[in-house]
């Protein structure tokens, strides 16, 4: 597995501190990050591939500083987002999962049987040349998810990613997270998505304030909201 | 009138996108020369022919022509006061053409094709363009249609909801405000995927 290393990690936005003081080593192939909102959860998942800059400390992926080697680091490291409508950037499906691609140069029958098989991995073969805004929001998030695994990173990274959907699309989204070989890191407001995995961080106000495994760090969450 | 690949195995289908372009803007140059309209009904026919051979179902070809039917619903009669029917039919038929060469163009050609067509297109000027950019626009221009379609159509249903259907104000600022925080996450979206790598 990849080593994700937040050191002494801090960030600022304009209204203040959203992620105090933190220094945490990630190795476990799944790991959930939870929290109220405001918590400073999605932006701690956002230093893992670069999208935001600690205002101080360093997050290293594999001892690469995010921020001075922010392209090794994306290769690395995927990221889904909560609103998949936002995250497709191509017309149709074929060419959203074939864009991934673009920036590692392969030829293109290499290319063209890598989306096939991803396609093929989400049930997605069929909407292939539909256009990717004609999708439903379960597809739109599995699109989403095979636009990223298509790059074969060794990190996914998903921020709230089952948040806009409905129970059914929830559980298949899940159930592909429990196939997934890469190393997991998913925010998440839904308990029952983290209770499998490996290690959950509870965080408040920009902290850690639970750490272990789900049986643990979850009864703690749960606490903490009362 | 921006419409979106429609697969098919075709000799337009499988011609090379920038042959395509390159056929297209000398295509709609002439057309928009060409002052007679026999000769643009030759044009239309011409152009009906390529619907066909490209195998565009009519109901497809339609959808994608229909909209500059509005404007022309306007353009036309004012055109007609001022210079005469001739000249409003002229103009009328010459837009109709160039949106139908267009969607012929659209509907047979992978956005990915069109990007690496840019990248060619663009190769001698590429010291001063960045054809990559040039191509990855003009794909998130077409990709942002339906996206900004649906949020003025939510903000839309939202204003009914609260009873401000007459306020412009209701509907301006929050499609504004929506528009800028969308680009902002489909920036993110594509820092993540590396695109400024």
């Amino acid at each position: 597995m990849s080593a994700i290393r937040f050191d002494g990690v801090s960030h600022r936005f304009d209204d203040g501190l959203v992620v105090d003081d933190v220094t945490l080593e990630l190795t476990e192939r799944r790991i959930g990050i939870v929290g109220a909102n405001g918590s400073g959860k999605s932006t701690l998942a956002r230093m893992v591939n670069g999208l935001v800059t600690p205002t101080s400390g360093t997050v290293t992926v594999d001892g690469l500083d995010v921020a001075r080697h922010g392209r090794e680091v994306r290769r690395r490291v995927g990221f889904v987002f909560t609103n998949a409508d936002t995250q497709i950037v191509m017309p149709t499906v074929r060419e959203d999962v074939a864009f991934t691609l673009r920036r590692h140069r392969l030829d293109a029958a290499t290319a063209a049987a890598r989306v096939d098989a991803v396609l093929d991995r989400f049930g997605l073969a069929d909407l292939a040349d539909r256009p990717a805004h004609r999708l439903s929001g379960g597809q739109k998030q599995l699109l989403a998810l095979a636009a990223v695994l298509v790059g074969e990173p060794a990190i996914v990274v998903a921020d709230e990613p089952t948040t806009l959907l409905d129970a059914r699309n929830a559980r298949r989204i899940a159930e592909h997270f429990a196939t997934l070989d890469e190393q997991l890191v998913v925010v998440s407001h839904q308990l029952e998505l983290l209770e499998s995995f490996d290690r959950v961080i509870v965080m408040e106000a920009g902290r850690i304030v639970a750490d272990g495994p789900p049986e643990h760090a979850l009864d703690a969450y749960r606490a903490l909201i009362g | 009138m921006i419409g979106v690949y429609h697969p098919g195995s075709s000799v337009i289908h499988r011609m090379p996108a920038l042959a395509k372009l390159a056929l297209l803007a000398a295509t709609v140059t002439a057309t928009a020369l060409v002052g007679s309209l026999p000769a643009l009904g030759i044009v239309a026919a011409a152009t009906l022919g390529l619907f066909s051979l490209a195998r565009i179902p009519v109901r497809v070809a339609w959808r994608q022509v229909s909209p500059i039917l509005w404007v022309l619903a306007f353009a036309v009669p004012v055109q007609w006061i001022f210079a005469g029917w001739e000249a409003a039919a002229t103009m009328g038929v010459r837009l109709v053409l160039a949106v139908a060469l267009a969607a012929v163009y659209t509907l047979t050609t992978p956005v990915m094709a069109t990007l690496d067509a840019m990248q060619v297109l663009l190769r001698p000027f590429a010291r001063w363009i960045d054809p990559d950019r040039v191509g990855l626009a003009l794909a998130l221009a077409i990709r942002c249609v339906p996206l900004l379609a649906d949020l003025v159509r939510e903000v839309l249903e939202a204003r009914k909801a609260r009873g401000a259907e007459g306020s412009l104000t209701a509907l301006a600022v929050p499609v504004i405000v929506r528009t800028l925080r969308t680009a902002d996450h489909l920036g993110e979206a594509l820092m993540a995927r590396g695109v400024d790598d």
